[in-house]
């Protein structure tokens, strides 16, 4: 299936001073992808979002949106850009309609096309009620939608959302990730963030960044499988011994956990039936059979900290 | 779409209620000056018309007039553009005009244009008070439109300097801080050739003063307009730089 490729960035690397805050990052994003930025504070996702939107200039490498080359010709390829940076860039002095009005001409829509694209985004991020309120009144959440309003107004190719569900009660929240889904469907979206559950709810592709480097990079089906570990948990009220157990069709080794819970890991086969099974003959009195998950905060954790090797990596490799 | 964000920063001027006082304040002011130099002149208005060839109501009342405006204007100038660029970085919305198609030199221009059109509206009711003595007598209206090119000339170049200045830091006040130095260093650069005897040429030729002072003649001199011209352009250039260098480094 060939598909569109958006934006191209390669071998991206930006230094602050002596600091380096992205270092030789390549990627693509292709039309109909949600793209998950994660990292944790300071890791360089903001740093790279703002290259590519050509709010910061690279120290090395390219970014092209949509064939175009951001450096070389930076007015046009802007135009295919939509960003919503960690603080909504809006005027507090200006109304909601007012605002959209002045960011429809500053991204150049054609004075016929304005009113058309101002109705579409408001609809869009619900900010029907608020049309003509002062932004600056406005709660957190609602100027979060307006900056959001603003970002897709021109619908650009690519909308790079830089931590959009930041400050947002629980409601918002969800009604933000529906509309990002809903917009990944015609745009190709970049998203920072650093709330794990909302890659898993949103994104189709994911991206781990620590310490300016790329350290994951996978879709949300391939991290899926990285989640399921090979290994079972259970519990029994009379437990058998390890040796017993390790008997059991498919199972390769046997760990008691320390609240007399046991591990069991496998190779290939499932031992989970074959384990009721020999429960119920033998009367171990199995109380507890859960497969063992890992969560995205795990690897996560073993990806970005780096003072920690990752002790079971290899279990999910 | 220099023309759009010209427009916005207007809008934004005037929705803040510092536009309206300054234009109230620096009426207020400009119409107490006014009066007084109208009243000094009806008390020499028994001597001068035995003079011949005695100065006019224009060299006596609207030249000192423009001259005062200049003055108050340079007072007045910094609380405008402080915040053009300053009060944009500091609420984050720079990034709005970054990842916009706009190129800086349009972000400049845009925002310049925005605020001499302010200037434009300012300068435009203080002419309004000379004009009124058309009612009673005839002013010399070529030395009037000199004095008037002066003063916008003056603005333009103040207002290029605020931008820059603004386009330096994050704090509008200290935006306003360092205009105000500057502008008032401008003014007073020739005061050292003046008290030692010695004019010192290029000093006396920095001056924003010496300038004006030719123009409230009624002399336009190409050298005074392109003085000014120089100014703006050159902070104005300066400005540009100044905001490229912000993607460069943080």
């Amino acid at each position: 299936m060939q598909k569109e490729v958006l934006v191209h960035v390669e071998h991206l690397t930006r230094y602050y001073g002596q600091t380096c805050a992205v270092n030789d990052v390549s990627f693509e994003l292709a039309k109909g992808e949600v793209l998950g930025f994660l990292g944790p504070n300071g890791a360089g996702k903001s740093s790279t979002m703002q290259v590519i939107t050509g709010n910061l200039a690279p120290s090395a490498g390219s970014v092209t949106i949509s064939g175009i080359d951001l450096l070389d010709n930076p007015k046009r390829a802007k135009h295919e850009i939509g960003y919503l940076p960690e603080q909504p860039p809006v005027y507090r002095e200006l109304t909601v309609d007012e605002y959209l009005q002045y960011c429809a001409k500053l991204n150049r829509i054609a004075r016929g096309h304005i009113g058309k694209a101002i109705d579409t985004a408001r609809e869009r991020c619900g900010l029907g009620d608020v049309r003509r309120r002062l932004i600056g009144n406005l709660s957190k959440g609602y100027q979060q939608r307006v900056g959001i309003a603003q970002a897709i107004l021109h619908t650009p190719a690519v909308v790079v959302l830089d931590e959009p569900t930041v400050g947002l009660d629980p409601i918002q929240i969800r009604e933000i990730r529906a509309l990002i889904r809903e917009l990944g469907e015609e745009h190709g979206i970049i998203l920072s963030t650093h709330i794990l559950p909302e890659v898993q709810a949103t994104c189709t592709r994911v991206q781990i960044i620590n310490a300016g480097q790329l350290v994951f990079a996978d879709s949300i089906a391939g991290l899926e499988q990285r989640l399921n570990t090979t290994s079972l948990i259970a519990g029994f009220h009379a437990a058998p011994d390890t040796g017993t157990l390790q008997q059991v069709p498919g199972v390769t080794q046997v760990d008691t956990l320390p609240d007399g819970r046991m591990r069991l890991n496998y190779a290939d086969t499932d031992p989970s039936e074959a384990l009721i099974a020999q429960a119920v003959t033998n009367g171990w009195r199995l109380y507890e059979l859960a497969p063992e998950r890992r969560t995205l905060d795990q690897i996560f954790i073993e990806l970005t900290c780096s003072d920690e090797p990752g002790s079971n990596t290899e279990a999910a490799a | 779409m220099i023309f759009t964000i010209a427009g916005r920063e207007l809008r934004s001027l005037f929705l803040s209620p510092l536009a309206w006082s300054i234009l109230a304040v620096v009426q207020f002011i400009i119409a107490y000056l006014f009066l007084a130099q109208i009243d000094g002149y009806l008390m020499l208005q028994p001597q001068l018309a035995t003079i011949e060839g005695a100065p006019g109501v224009t060299d006596i009342i609207v030249a000192p007039l423009l001259a005062d405006a200049g003055i108050v204007l340079l007072l007045i100038t910094p609380l405008i553009t402080m915040r053009l660029l300053s009060e944009e970085r500091r609420n984050r919305t720079l990034s709005l005009l970054f990842s916009a198609p706009v190129s800086m030199t349009e972000i400049i221009l845009g925002k310049y244009l925005g605020v001499l059109a302010f200037f434009g509206v300012l300068i435009a009711l203080l002419a309004l008070m000379p004009l009124s003595l058309l009612a009673g007598t005839a002013l010399d209206l070529g030395k009037f439109a000199a004095g008037l090119a002066g003063l916008g000339l003056l603005v333009a170049a103040f207002a290029a300097i605020g931008l820059f200045m603004s386009s330096l830091t994050e704090q509008p006040t200290v935006a306003a801080i360092s205009t105000f130095g500057l502008l008032l260093l401008l003014w007073i650069i020739d005061w050292t050739g003046v008290n030692a005897d010695q004019t010192s040429g290029l000093f006396a030729w920095l001056s924003l003063l010496r300038h004006y002072e030719a123009l409230l003649k009624g002399l336009v001199n190409s050298t005074d307009v392109l003085y000014y011209l120089l100014i703006s352009v050159l902070f104005l250039g300066l400005s540009i730089r100044r905001l490229d260098a912000d993607r460069l480094q943080h």
